[in-house]
């Protein structure tokens, strides 16, 4: 049976604590930590894009396996930041990594389940018999508008999942997705920052798709909560997820490991793969763990995953932990970060 | 749209760090050559290209602090002379550093990243710069 057979991230290395943002739009900052549950937010470098972090992701999972490149069939790049408005990042990465002329490619969008799509779709490629190896991945470098809600919470990330037949550190035994027409978050072309339907946001959107998605994988598994070690929602907030977890009944040692955004902020189409990929990095064979993605506009992608004994073949410290890029950061000011993240504008033609 | 074809041209070269090797003396070249400085008409023919694996030494280097403006958002920066652990030299930014933790000797590894972009409306470069080893 197909499944993970790598899986690599990359997180950039600064950082910024919410009590920084709030002391410059004169919040108080311990409403704001409480409210949302974010203490600290990741913020790529100025030259970092969805390119560069794909990258960065996709090699760190090459390093855990040393794949021939050439037998990637398929690159698929979720994102709601790709680089160019025209222009796939995915050929970006496919160069990047050295693999083959002939190679399925394309970009993906759907808000923050983009990267998670996309692993559904390579599995069932592997599944179909079209390629032996696929690569899914999921990035963003988000942006919330000046004082808005999103800027304690949008920041950047990457994870890069490899789906295959041969022994698969974990197997993928369902996926399924839910969808629909919700407008609880968008962003008009040619617009730099997103608009939220502020009261769409939570139970219509978030809720029911993740939630319900969660019990559809479950039921179509036969599994009950009990069964899993791990659960892992997307992740907007710190508070989300949690309320999700625990609406299903699950407790805290099953989605603690998998919860990021408190430490890196919401990496969009990157928080719950890479969540994932956290996970990965501390499982041991015969763990079960439950995956949910959820995208605005709006859906969720559902995984129920099997760790297999091959993960202990892995040598997982081959590519940096998680763990190991949640301690290695500069802090840095609100200026600086205006500074990298474009906040501040030059001249017309100096980006 | 001569540079545009250089920038693809080089573009295995700026990504991936795939030098040539020669095949009668086993020098590594990076940037490729097509013929060997040591062994000139010998290394004809056997030529070869090769994966860099990215890791170097820092073995010489500068703080640029008169910039132009596109790179104002990453005043100062450090670029550097890197040994890579096959060889040949190269010069590259640092970053994700501050410019007092640079030294001679320092071990880095590379890295992927914008180079450049030309405006807002023209193409973005991407390739190697190196990060210090933790
Ligand atoms: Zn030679």
């Amino acid at each position: 049976m197909s499944g993970i057979v790598s899986y690599g991230s990359y997180i950039p290395k600064y950082r910024i604590k919410s009590e920084e943002v709030a002391r410059v739009w004169g919040e108080d900052p311990e409403s704001i930590k409480n409210g949302i549950s974010i203490q600290s937010k990741s913020v790529p470098s100025p030259d970092e894009d969805v390119a560069t972090i794909s990258v960065e992701a996709a090699r760190n999972a090459l390093k855990r396996r040393p794949i021939d490149p050439g037998e990637i069939g398929a690159i698929y790049v979720g994102s709601e930041s790709h680089p160019y408005a025209v222009k796939p990042t995915a050929t970006i990465v496919a160069s990047a990594i050295g693999a083959d002329f002939q190679i399925f490619s394309a970009d993906y969008e759907f808000a923050c389940k983009a990267g998670t799509a996309g692993m559904q779709n390579v599995k069932a490629m592997v599944d179909s018999g079209m390629i032996k190896y696929g690569m899914a991945i999921g990035a963003d470098t988000s942006q919330g508008a000046p004082s808005d809600a999103l800027e304690y919470s949008a920041s950047a990330g990457g994870t890069a999942i490899i789906i295959g037949n041969k022994d698969p550190i974990a197997v993928i035994n369902h996926t399924l997705s839910v969808t629909s027409d919700t407008p609880d978050f968008w962003r008009r072309e040619g617009q730099p920052y997103p608009t939220h339907g502020e009261r769409f946001t939570g139970e219509p959107a978030y809720f029911k798709h993740t939630v319900g998605a969660s019990r559809l994988v479950m039921e179509r598994a036969g599994t009950k909560p009990e069964d899993y070690s791990y659960a892992i929602f997307h992740q907007p907030n710190g508070k989300f997820p949690v309320r999700a977890a625990k609406t299903l009944g699950f407790r805290e040692e099953q989605y603690r490991d998998g919860l990021l955004t408190p430490f890196i902020g919401n990496t969009y189409s990157a928080a719950m793969i890479t969540g994932l990929s956290a996970v990965l990095d501390v499982a041991s064979p015969g763990d079960r763990i439950l995956a949910v993605s959820f995208g605005s506009g709006a859906g969720s992608d559902a995984f129920d995953i099997t760790v297999t004994d091959a993960i202990e073949d892995m040598n997982r410290r081959a590519a940096p932990t998680i763990k190991e890029m949640m301690s290695n950061v500069k802090w840095i000011d609100y200026a600086v970060y205006a500074k990298f993240k474009k906040k501040i504008v030059f001249g017309e033609n100096i980006d | 749209m001569g540079e545009l074809s250089s920038i693809w041209r080089e573009s295995s070269h700026r990504y991936r760090l795939v030098g040539h090797k020669c095949g009668n003396c086993g020098t590594v070249y990076f940037p490729p050559r097509d013929i060997c400085i040591k062994c000139h008409r010998e290394s004809i023919g056997k030529i070869s290209e090769c994966n860099l694996s990215g890791k170097g030494e820092i073995v010489s280097f500068t703080i640029v602090h008169d910039v132009p403006p596109a790179f104002a958002r990453q005043r100062p920066y450090a670029m550097a002379l890197i040994k890579l652990e096959e060889g040949p030299i190269l010069t590259a930014q640092i970053v994700d550093s501050d410019m007092d933790e640079i030294e001679i000797g320092r071990k880095v590894s590379a890295v992927f990243r914008r180079i450049r972009e030309d405006g807002k409306s023209g193409l973005i470069q991407y390739g190697y710069k190196f990060v210090l080893d933790g």
